[in-house]
């Protein structure tokens, strides 16, 4: 049996009480909603924290909440299941349904969070292995060890940001409550994600996120592509989220997000240029589709060869952009 | 759990899997990858499939839990079980119980699912033996079944 090591277990009922019992704790205490990331990487010895602070009975947490003309509250705690069987989340931001569907299988997606799933940990095919695995090859840079075999020159850990619903945020606009010791702030999604495949957000372990806002986008159209091996079960290896805003049959904004092939999602800004103020027909859309493959640069730490992944970045991001345009590509590749 | 009310002492790091098979001797729900990856470990939390390899049971205070071992009714097999061995969807056996469950948190959900849902329902179940196909083919047996009995 692969068992969790020892900790203790806290169950807070309000935020007053997490936070204090997260600063008596520490460094040694760590934050958990779902549980379906952490306690994976606690059973592999990736993270051994000593007290567990659950958030999954603070009522801040649990909420959906519509705001007249003015978007939507979701809760941090809220499950993936629960934004999935939301309707009206669908019709307003269907790139977080479409992101939602595809993360990981349905027992999943009822036990796991969406505040879970923004903080998730950074992967890395060197990393997410047991223990046993990990202490035969030689601990990495990111737990225990002083070499990273991805790029054994440098002093960096490259391992990568795998939230379906990180980029999506990024996109949408979202920005994500957090309060903490010292009081609350309210950043954007974008702000919330360095790219260091170690220290990967931009938050204080004692933080918490509370909930996440999504701004109304009337207007708006936007979707979700991931690439993995198979069609459930996988993190992503490749995610593209996409929002284009239209006027008068040409885009007056749009958001290019990756997910996957960095520390951090990664905003193509030179595509989102090269839309902006354009129609979306083809001609423009190869060539921002160009644009995004020429500034990635994935490397060999998840499944699938990097070249591949930055190759299906430009046909996924083709494809994402003709659906978005009503003329939607069909053949091989079904991003999933 | 399956109906009764068990008080248990254990630790509090011990998985609900561990606590099903090491304290409650309940061994129908298999270890499989311990990682959430397989589906063998799951049961169901008030109807809902929810991976035991991967909850704590101090987190499910209060809540419903029914095993592979709660299944039968009234003495008899449930549709899905029966349909399960008519249609050789069972081989080895180690996936069976999760897929079995998950298949009746679908169909007491939506009792005419089409195919794709159900392929869907069952997509965190791994099986290595049957291809699969058997399994689909025995819940949809069983929803005709169950769909029958009602009216
Ligand atoms: C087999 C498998 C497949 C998966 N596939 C995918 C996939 O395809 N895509 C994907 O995106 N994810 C995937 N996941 C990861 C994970 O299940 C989901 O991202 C899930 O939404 C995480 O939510 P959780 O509530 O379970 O997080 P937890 O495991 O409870 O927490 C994850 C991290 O977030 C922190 N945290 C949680 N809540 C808060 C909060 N409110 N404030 C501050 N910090 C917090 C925790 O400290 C921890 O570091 C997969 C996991 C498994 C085991
Ligand atoms: S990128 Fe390097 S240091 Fe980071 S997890 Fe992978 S092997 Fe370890
Ligand atoms: S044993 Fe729980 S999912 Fe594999
Ligand atoms: S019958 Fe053997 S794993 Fe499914």
């Amino acid at each position: 049996m692969l068992r969790l090591p020892p900790f203790q277990y806290f169950a807070p009922r309000s935020l007053d009480e997490a936070l204090r019992i997260l600063s008596d704790h520490g460094p040694e205490a760590q934050i958990v909603a779902g549980g379906t990331d952490l306690y994976p990487k606690m059973k592999r010895r990736q993270i051994q924290p000593r007290a567990l602070v659950s958030v999954r009975r603070i009522p801040e947490l649990s909420h959906i909440a519509w705001m007249a003309h003015d978007g939507v509250t979701l809760g941090a705690g809220v499950t993936l299941a629960r934004v999935l069987a939301c309707e009206n989340l669908a019709i307003a931001y269907p790139a977080l349904a479409r992101a939602c569907a595809g993360i990981a299988h349905p027992p999943i997606r009822s036990m796991g969070t969406i505040g879970g799933n923004l903080c998730i940990d950074t992967r890395c095919t060197y990393y997410d292995q047991t223990f046993f695995w990990r202490e035969a090859l030689g601990f990495c840079l990111k737990k225990g060890g002083t070499v990273c075999p991805v790029a054994p020159g440098g002093t960096r850990c490259w391992a990568v940001s795998s939230s379906d619903g990180a980029p999506v945020m990024i996109a949408l606009g979202a920005q994500l409550r957090l309060i903490g010791p010292h009081g609350e702030r309210t950043i954007a999604a974008e702000e919330f994600y360095r790219d260091d495949g170690i220290q990967y957000l931009a938050k204080a372990p004692e933080e918490i996120l509370v909930e996440v806002r999504l701004p109304c986008r009337e207007g708006w159209r936007s979707t979700y592509w991931k690439l993995r091996r198979r069609g459930a079960i996988d993190f992503p290896v490749l995610g593209i989220a996409v929002a284009v805003c239209m006027e008068s049959g040409r885009c007056r904004e749009a958001r290019i997000v990756l997910g996957a092939v960095g520390s951090c999602p990664k905003r193509i800004r030179e595509a989102e240029g090269i839309l902006e103020g354009n129609p979306l027909e083809p001609d423009v859309i190869e060539a921002a589709a160009r644009a995004v493959s020429r500034a990635i640069r994935p490397l060999e730490n998840t499944d699938f060869l990097h070249l591949y992944r930055k190759k299906v970045a430009s046909v996924f991001a083709q494809r994402a952009l003709h659906e978005l345009a009503g003329t939607p590509l069909t053949g091989g590749l079904s991003g999933t | 759990m399956n109906g009764e009310q068990h008080p248990l002492a254990v630790p509090v790091y011990k998985t609900l899997l561990e606590v099903l098979r090491e304290d409650l001797h309940l061994t129908g729900t298999k270890h499989g990858c311990e990682l959430g990856e397989c589906g063998a470990c799951t049961v169901l939390v008030d109807g809902e499939p929810v991976l035991s390899c991967l909850a704590l049971p101090i987190e499910l205070e209060g809540r419903e839990i029914l095993t592979i071992e709660g299944l039968m009714e009234g003495g008899r097999p449930h549709p899905l079980q029966s349909a399960f061995a008519e249609m050789g969807a069972v081989q080895c056996g180690y996936c069976t119980p999760g897929i079995v469950l998950s298949a009746k948190a679908l169909l007491d959900r939506n009792p005419m699912p089409t195919r794709q849902e159900i392929a869907e329902a069952l997509s965190g179940n791994l099986c290595r033996c049957t291809g699969y196909i058997q399994i689909l083919d025995a819940v949809e047996r069983a929803g005709a079944r169950m769909r029958e009995r009602r009216s």
